[in-house]
């Protein structure tokens, strides 16, 4: 297909509208999966899980469980008709242990009843004997006894080796950032509804219906078309719907398939955050080498991620960090080894920038290190090492940074929130203040779009143009709360030139669009726009041509304007041009595909374009923090942020700001503990506090960065916006450090790890003391 | 069977079981299913729903978390659940602003933050708010939202609260009241093992006749037995309609408060003379736990980091026991054995507490450190209460939460203290005492070693308050 240019002038794409279903949410109308009004005898579904965290199963005594009240069904590994490992990747994650156990909250078995209390005291009664085993529970202890899911990945250019021997100046140091439990505020949840000739309707709150599909169809023995999975809405993603809501959407299946009986399985908050996985943790050992100015010679990293007990998408994100963890500083000599390290623990899994954020900060701490030994301000040192487009522009994977606009978004921040006045203003402060010291940073962020396993860069539509005019909209895509849906409608009514709400909005199903990927990697408008954009101009051309013909004019003068089709001097309402296509037996319904172009990546070689480009975006973060106690606040962050030309600028700022304040959380308040057997000490919200509205800062100013089209021919030249926000939290975390060594005058470096809690910074601000 | 209104529909209802939370009753028994289940355990908001009460001045608007709230405390008010705020087809203010502002994102939470805004909403609007700014953050402290990062929802609140329009709620308010009076003026038909008692006299009777009964009051500690380790509440004795209960009363030298007054009634009542303890209760749970959680509830519970009873045993309260043989009273520092373990007999509960006033030239200082500012719990807790003539200690108590297995003062540090001159000296020689008077646990808020040297160096804070030309000390004031 020629594609025609994205028009200047616009109806629908570029404006703030609200999120389609704003006024079903506000209202309470808008239904979750828990919300549909039950089938006549649903039963619900609850599972039981491990109590130790490594071990061999001896006895599963569920009589009880059986025999409670109000119970119709218990199964176990046993019952499984087809496939028993739902691993997405790489098998390795049984559907319910047989055998060996291998973390605390592993499930065993599930218990269906007729109501969800009954399944859930039901699933209290079973007797389990486990013969224990002795468990690798901590990072340390995995990167020391060097167990791992998957092998070493290495990324090399240059000889970092031999340039860090010959460095003036050489740091060696490390730093452990924090895993993080998704705390999508609608649990996981599935609801099986049996069909005809065993088929399955599965309502699942998922990022990954095809998976789904795919994952219960095995699981059952069925073949994929009997089963089709409807995702309408979810009350959060984050990436903790990629993979891990495969596993209850099995066991409701099975027992669905078992009873006849439409099954709801939903985990409560506690086994939620037990038994799913989480942001992976890193342990970041780095050794830089740099001149006199603190220009980056070489570094070796070493970025050992803890993957738990089986490789789920491992292997990705670990490589996504360590394609993050340049940053948008040009190495010219680095080597990089990513370790996966398996631990008796939960299996970690994506979570939004999917290993690039701990990449990421790692980056940020060598530039902050460099700066305290070169006795500069840290925003000097990362000047000083960006990229640029020509000599340093290539980089440790040897993809070509072919456009750079980091410098730009740098400096119009720096002045826009009056840097170096305020870095002044700070430093009397401090002079003056003995308990409260205040720190300021800014950062930035370069992250990579696209999927790096390439094969999942596709994605389909389907558009149907009524006859009445009115539009139906299905793509691969699924709403998780990120506006893929108002944005994917604005796309397609501006091709009809209709307003967005002519065009309705319909669940996500795996029969209309079929072999879809995650919406994940922040892709989901870049790719689901493109796909729907595709379907909806074939329409649109076949109407052209019919109206061309039909009005003896050229298909030059056929207009889709907000006034109506004008053909000629004729002006038609979409309907009546539907109608008479209709009529003349022309089809009004199309679908669209779409693959990114110009990505690969030889992974043999660990080189190639793995990223069709780059967002990008910066902060500055003001803080303060109580040195009696660690304490902290955040006083103020500036931002600008890259997403090219918006499709929705209201929808894009949401993005940045929610992104930024979930990155907050996650390098603040959100401390993952696990006791020394392997329990989960902080398994609700009343240990796992994620941002209050208390922790916003009270002056914050956002906006986008202006008249920067995306280089690249994404839809309508926008840019993916999902990840990348969250990852400006770094500054705040950054601020805190610059704090904290403001005690003794910067002088001494603040080994600060992630998250900085009031005891972490406490703790720290004695290293400096010393 | 308990009698409320839901919405605008008067209910009579038979409750098979006294545990039946509100949440449960809304989702499951009417297929009300806008209000939404994100904890059961009332740390995220996403169940906010309205209880609608008779006041003084007109009918009070409350949030609460409906997850952990049993139904039969309903009776005689009337409950808003986020289904009733559109009013022929036209979205009430607050939801009206949360889309212009573009307030949501998934979703989930919104119904909750909705019910939040209308709580704020009608409580501005009948004058009980003063300063918008401060408050906003205040009545959203209870509702967590993982997706827009709070600020859109912020501005949803200022731009509901620009110009106060009336809403349907004042139309039926006259209405409401009569209905709420009536079923309050009945003697009421008591729901089945869900005991309603209105005196002191009448509990004293129920306690002895039904002694496993559990005591209801707030429930925000008690309901999580249900709905987390899913166990059944047989029997149910509700504290909150009993008057002696609810009484809160100041004489010269002390002040009386009622086990059963709220943490946000407190904060009403003692706010302006106690500032520290103001801002403490701002940080208390979150609005919809104070406005149910009771001081008595705080006491009970024998929390080793609850909040409030390090305040009180600094302040020397005493509390009132009282069982169908009469009342005893002891310090609330001695009602506490040891962890979770209290004074309180089988057929007891807990009446009042008596807190004397403080002198004119003493200082309650309170400093309460916890991972997160808003809804989380103490990690420590000091609370002293501090006379200083020339430069000397003159009276001193001292108590701490979340240093031991109950809450507990810091004798050998007062000690230290006592007539002393506050000096770097003594002060360093109160810090070791707390060596003896504590050792503290690590638990999942914090390590046994951040919790010492946090309570020593809150020592240092409170003497540099006190201190001549004291520095900023606390980073909330800057």
């Amino acid at each position: 297909m020629n594609l025609p240019p994205f028009p200047q002038d616009r109806i629908s794409v570029s404006r703030g509208m609200a999120h389609d279903s704003a006024v079903g949410h506000v209202s309470g109308e808008a239904p979750y999966v828990d919300d549909y009004l039950p089938r006549t005898r649903q039963s619900y579904a609850c599972v039981g899980m491990s109590p130790v965290a490594h071990g061999t199963l001896v006895e599963l005594g569920l009589d009880e469980v059986r025999n409670a009240e109000g119970v119709l069904d218990v199964i176990t590994a046993d019952d499984i008709p087809g496939e028993p490992d739902i691993g997405p990747v790489f098998a390795g994650d049984p559907l319910f242990a047989a055998d060996t156990v291998q973390y605390l909250g592993q499930p065993l078995f599930a218990v269906a009843a007729d109501s969800m209390r009954q399944a859930r005291k039901a699933a209290l009664k079973a007797k389990v004997q486990i013969k224990e085993s002795p468990a690798i529970l901590d990072l340390d202890a995995s990167i020391q006894e060097k167990v791992h899911v998957r092998p070493t990945h290495t990324m090399t250019r240059g000889d970092a080796d031999a340039v860090l021997d010959a460095s003036l100046n050489r740091i060696q140091g490390f730093m452990r950032v924090g895993g993080q439990e998704h705390f999508y505020l609608e649990g996981q949840v599935s609801l099986t509804v049996p069909g005809e000739n065993g088929s399955m309707d599965v309502h699942c709150s998922t990022q990954n219906p095809s998976e789904i599909q795919k994952m219960v169809a095995q699981v059952l023995g069925l073949s994929m078309n009997r089963v089709n999975v409807i995702v309408r809405r979810m009350g959060g993603g984050f990436g903790g719907k990629e993979t891990q809501a495969a596993a209850w959407a099995c066991i409701a299946a099975i027992f669905s398939t078992r009873t006849g009986r439409a099954v709801l399985c939903r985990l409560s908050r506690h086994d939620d955050m037990v038994m799913t996985g989480k942001r992976h943790n890193f342990r970041n050992d780095y050794d830089v080498g740099f001149d006199a100015d603190g220009r980056i010679q070489a570094i070796c990293y070493q970025l050992a991620g803890q993957c738990g007990y089986s490789p789920d998408l491992s292997d990705a994100i670990v490589d996504r960090a360590m394609f993050h963890c340049d940053n948008a500083y040009y190495l010219p000599n680095a080597r990089i080894d990513g370790i996966r390290c398996r631990t008796h623990t939960v299996s970690n899994t994506a979570f939004r920038g999917f290993g690039g954020p701990q990449g990421m900060i790692a980056m940020e701490t060598v530039i902050d290190e460099i700066a305290y030994h070169c006795g500069k301000d840290p925003l000097e040192i990362r000047k000083l090492n960006f990229y640029d487009t020509e000599e340093r522009s290539v980089t440790p994977y040897y993809q070509k940074i072919e456009y750079f606009n980091i410098p730009k978004i740098i400096d119009e921040l720096e002045k826009e929130c009056d840097y170096q006045n305020r870095r002044k203003a700070i430093r009397e402060f401090n002079q003056d203040s003995s308990v409260i010291k205040k720190g300021l940073s800014l950062t930035p962020v370069k992250f990579g779009i696209s999927f790096t396993t390439s094969f999942l860069n596709q994605t389909g539509a389907l558009v149907h143009l009524y006859t009445d005019g009115s539009i139906h909209l299905n793509h691969g895509g699924t709403e998780m709360g990120q506006g893929l849906m108002i944005k994917v409608a604005q796309i397609v009514s501006e091709i009809f030139a209709v307003d967005s709400d002519k065009v309705v909005i319909s669940p996500t199903r795996t029969d209309k669009v079929p072999n879809t990927p995650p919406t994940a990697a922040s892709a989901g408008t870049d790719m689901n726009g493109m796909a729907a954009r595709y379907a909806a101009l074939t329409i649109r051309e076949r109407l052209t041509r019919f109206l061309s013909e039909r009005h003896e004019v050229s298909e030059q003068r056929i207009l889709f304007t907000p006034y109506g089709v004008r053909a000629g001097d004729s002006l038609l309402t979409l309907a009546e041009v539907a109608k008479e296509a209709w009529l003349n037996r022309i089809s009004l319904s199309a679908t669209g595909f779409y693959r990114t172009p110009k990505i690969h990546y030889d992974r043999t070689t660990a080189s190639g374009r793995p990223f069709y480009y780059f967002a990008n975006g910066a902060a500055a973060s003001e803080v303060a923090i109580d040195t009696l106690t660690g304490e902290y606040r955040l006083l103020r962050t500036d931002i600008i942020h890259d997403v090219g030309d918006s499709i929705n600028p209201a929808i894009d700022i949401g993005q940045v700001e929610g992104g930024f304040i979930q990155g907050l959380g996650w390098l603040t308040s959100e401390e993952l503990k696990w006791d020394s057997t392997g329990r989960l000490l902080s398994d609700g919200p009343a240990t796992y506090k994620i941002p209050a509205v208390g922790d916003i800062p009270p002056e914050f100013h956002v906006r986008l960065l202006r008249k920067h089209p995306n280089e690249e021919e994404t839809v309508y030249r926008s840019k993916a916006v999902g990840e990348p926000p969250l990852m400006l939290a770094i500054s705040a975390w950054c601020a805190i450090r610059d704090a904290i060594g403001s005690i003794r005058d910067h002088q001494v470096f603040p080994r600060l790890n992630a998250p900085a809690t009031p005891e972490e910074i406490l703790k720290t601000i004695i290293q400096v003391k010393g | 069977m308990i009698q409320f209104l839901l919405n605008d529909t008067p209910i009579s209802y038979e409750m098979e079981r006294p545990d039946l939370t509100v949440l449960d009753y809304l989702r499951e028994c009417r297929y009300l299913r806008g209000t939404k289940e994100g904890c059961a355990s009332g740390d995220c908001g996403a169940c906010t729903a309205v209880l609608v009460e008779q006041g003084e001045q007109g009918l009070e608007y409350r949030n609460f978390n409906s997850c952990i709230t049993f139904l039969g405390s309903l009776h005689g008010k009337q409950l808003i659940t986020v289904e009733h705020l559109k009013s022929h087809d036209r979205l009430h203010p607050v939801q009206q602003a949360m889309v212009d502002q573009h307030g949501s994102q998934c979703g989930f939470c919104t119904p909750g933050f909705v019910m939040s805004l209308f709580s704020f909403y009608k409580t501005a609007q009948a004058g009980r708010i003063t300063s918008h700014e401060e408050n906003i953050k205040e009545y959203l402290s209870g509702n967590l939202c993982r997706c827009t990062g709070y600020f859109p929802i912020v501005r949803a609140a200022e731009q509901s609260l620009s110009h106060h329009e009336p809403d349907q709620f004042d139309q039926s308010s006259k209405s409401v009241s009569g209905i709420l009076a009536k079923i309050n003026d009945q003697p009421g038909s008591e729901p089945a093992q869900f005991h309603v008692p209105t005196s002191a006299r009448e509990l004293a009777k129920l306690k002895n006749d039904y002694p496993k009964a559990r005591l209801l009051a707030g429930g925000t500690d008690l309901a999580l037995e249900v709905t987390q380790q899913h166990r059944d509440l047989d029997e149910i004795i509700y504290l909150g309609r009993v008057q002696e209960l609810c009484a809160l009363d100041r004489a010269e030298t002390r002040i009386q408060i009622g086990s059963a007054v709220t943490l946000d009634r407190l904060d009403i009542e003692l706010g302006d003379d106690f500032p520290e303890l103001r801002t403490l209760l701002k940080r208390f749970g979150s609005r919809q736990i104070r406005n149910v959680g009771t001081v008595g509830g705080n006491i009970a519970n024998a929390s080793p980091i609850a909040d409030i009873t390090p305040v009180l045993i600094a302040m020397n309260a005493t509390c009132v026991l009282e069982s169908i043989k009469g009342q005893r009273e002891i310090l609330l520092e001695d009602y506490f054995l040891g962890y979770k373990k209290t004074e309180l007999k089988g057929n007891e509960f807990i009446r009042c507490v008596n807190v004397p006033v403080p002198d004119k030239n003493t200082h309650l200082k309170i400093c309460k450190v916890s991972k997160r500012v808003d809804d989380d719990i103490s990690a420590v807790c000091l609370v002293a209460l501090i006379s200083v003539v020339d430069g000397v200690a003159t009276h001193i108590r001292m108590a701490f939460g979340g240093m031991a297995a109950i809450p507990k003062r810091a004798t050998r540090c007062e000690m230290a203290l006592l007539d002393q001159p506050l000096e770097t000296r003594v002060v360093e020689q109160a810090k070791a005492a707390l060596d003896q008077d504590f050792q503290p646990i690590s638990d999942v808020r914090a390590s046994a070693g951040y919790r010492i040297d946090v309570a020593k160096n809150l020592l240092d804070r409170i003497f540099l308050e006190l201190s001549e030309n004291p520095p900023v000390t606390r980073i909330d004031q800057l």
